[in-house]
């Protein structure tokens, strides 16, 4: 204890000479019997430098993964759900769905007109419409079109980027459409609203001005940052819980009108065929829904024991009330922990602890929304709609884990 | 929300007019300023959005006759010299298949409104070329894909007031949104 006052000194003097030889010369002069530090497990040479732009670690990588299609500008990558760890989607992993190509767009040249039924047709500029009154709200986008595959009977080696990965979750920043609308005006007779991208194809879809004035808003930000090209830039419509179709990207056109527009993406696209020829037309809303992500297809349990299962859920028709989870293939449910905060209209993790006793077993969730509606089987999502309505399909998913730990996709 | 009449025509209910019709949005002034006005010339530059009766179809005429050529050169590569035989979306055919196992979406048997197919055309194709055509061609290739789907003669002039008064075959197949309807309702919705 006498030498108190020097040995700190001292002992720092040495661990900072150690850090310098080591750090500045790889320790090749220290003697061993002093060279403490060539026993530090971990990192011993200087790492990378700041930078720019952020990259993530080369050990973490999922990617998106494209569907098979004709033509890369008319096509769709799916999010790995899978490898998700909150509830946002970064950026870069937002599944993407274009139908002529991302247009490459100068902010300073794009222009959004307001026109049709309003007392002043108005032309923005990005600027000004970055100077309107914003909000910042967390919305899942999920492509109508999401988990087609559970139309036909669950394929083993599906996993839930492939049946899942057309839904994706981000913080969007921009105006409210009802901003934008009082500013030009709608006349009384005004009902419905067109929007209009600036992609080769110029996509168009009506909007009904009651959801137009509710909670729509044209977007400019993304996860803190501006939109990404195939995600609308410079600005995008987003119309929270309904098919993702509607949020239509590289906004360059609200004209409002009298009634729906029937235009192609509501008429030919985008609309569910019933096994009696009729089809049904503005099926908006993106219904009840959840998947475990972990375990899910494709992963391996890698002996029994404790696991904890954690998963997405989400309900286009506000926030998600319950998810439940089931255990042995949908005889019992259990509830879930639910992930703080719970926002309307936006993906929701849970979390359920579990240990699996090696044998095989099949796990399952549901998720029950705010408006009571629970989801479904995908045998009662057949016998009401039969197999060839392509959209909207949220069937409960489950993975069969076989007894050597493998996560196989079936029905529940 | 609405509803549809036997003409297939979209009727809107009272429902969304009840909460709009409070106050009309129009206000007398813009409450922030905003944007400028756009010109009459410029909206009109910025290009059509055609309605389901026609709103909004520009001068123009042209038959099927006329239309056959041009088909062949611009659109037969991706849809068939047919129209049925792709390799994509078929535009022709189809009909009585929507009940069955196999449906076949094409103009003929699933397209309710005629304008949407000029409104498409025109702001879509040729997919690797699209606002190449004139409101002539356009007109050209909506009345020879009508005309394969024995829709039209070869010699009916199509322009702004024919066009809207074609009578699609499934004008009547699409029906309002029903859900819930798989019967996993909770509670009482709201």
């Amino acid at each position: 204890m006498q030498n108190d006052d020097e040995r700190p000194e001292r002992w720092r003097s040495r661990r900072a000479f150690l850090k310098w030889a080591t750090f500045g010369s790889a320790g090749a002069v220290l003697h061993p019997s002093t060279a403490t530090a060539q026993e530090r497990p971990g990192v011993r040479s200087l790492g990378g430098e700041v930078g720019e732009y952020g990259e993530r670690s080369p050990f973490a990588s999922p990617m998106r993964r494209d569907l098979i299609s004709r033509y890369g500008q008319a096509a769709a990558s799916l999010t790995p759900l899978q490898d998700l760890r909150g509830s946002i989607t970064p950026s870069a992993l937002h599944f993407e769905r274009h139908h002529a190509g991302i247009p490459r767009i100068d902010p300073s040249e794009h222009r959004l007109l307001v026109d049709g039924l309003v007392d002043r047709p108005l032309v923005f500029t990005v600027n000004e419409i970055e100077r309107l009154p914003a909000v910042t709200q967390v919305y899942f986008v999920e492509c109508s079109g999401n988990s087609r595959v559970k139309w036909s009977p669950a394929q083993p080696d599906t996993d839930a980027q492939a049946a899942f990965g057309m839904t994706s979750c981000s913080e969007w920043t921009g105006v409210p459409l009802s901003v934008l609308l009082r500013e030009a005006g709608v006349r009384s007779e005004g009902r419905w609203l067109v929007a209009e991208g600036a992609d080769a194809c110029r996509m168009t879809r009506s909007v009904p001005l009651e959801k137009a004035m509710d909670d729509a808003l044209i977007a400019f930000g993304q996860n803190g940052e501006a939109l990404r090209p195939s995600q609308g830039y410079p600005l995008r419509l987003l119309v929270p819980g309904w098919e993702g179709n509607i949020s239509i990207k590289w906004l360059r056109r609200i004209q409002v009108v009298d009634q729906p527009y029937m235009t192609r993406e509501e008429t030919s696209k985008y609309t569910d065929l019933m096994p009696n020829g009729e089809a049904r037309q503005f099926t908006f809303v993106m219904d009840a829904k959840s998947v475990i992500t972990r375990p899910s297809g494709g992963q391996r349990l890698a002996s029994p024991g404790f696991y904890q299962i954690s998963g997405l859920a989400w309900s286009g028709r506000g926030r998600v009330r319950r998810v439940e989870v089931s255990t042995d293939g949908g005889r019992t449910w259990v509830q879930a922990q639910l992930q703080d905060p719970v926002l309307p209209r936006a993906h929701t993790r849970f979390r359920f602890d579990w240990t699996w006793d090696g044998t095989e077993t099949t796990l399952a969730s549901r998720c029950i929304d705010e408006v009571g509606d629970i989801q479904p089987t995908r045998d009662a999502l057949v016998a009401a709609r039969g197999t060839r309505s392509s959209y909207h399909n949220n069937a409960i998913q489950g993975w069969k884990i076989r007894s050597d730990g493998r996560v196989e996709n079936v029905d529940v | 929300m609405f509803d549809f009449d036997d003409g297939g025509r979209f009727v809107l209910a009272v429902a969304l007019a009840g909460i709009l019709g409070t106050a009309a949005l129009g206000t007398a002034q813009a409450p922030t300023g905003l944007g400028r006005p756009a010109t009459l010339a410029e909206i009109g530059a910025w290009g059509t959005i055609v309605g389901p009766n026609g709103e909004g179809l520009p001068e123009g005429r042209a038959t099927a006759a006329e239309g056959k050529a041009l088909y062949e050169r611009r659109c037969a590569r991706c849809h068939g010299v047919s129209g049925n035989e792709g390799p994509d979306d078929r535009l022709v055919g189809g009909r009585g298949t929507l009940a069955s196992d196999q449906p076949q979406k094409t103009v003929g048997s699933y397209w309710p409104k005629a304008p949407t197919l000029w409104d498409y055309v025109n702001r879509a194709m040729p997919f690797d070329q699209p606002g190449l055509l004139t409101s002539d061609e356009v007109y050209g290739i909506v009345a020879y894909v009508l005309y394969l789907n024995d829709i039209i003669g070869e010699h009916d002039p199509i322009d702004a007031t024919t066009l809207p008064a074609v009578e699609m075959p499934n004008r009547g197949g699409f029906v309002p949104d029903p859900r819930p309807d798989t019967g996993t309702t909770a509670l009482p919705r709201p």
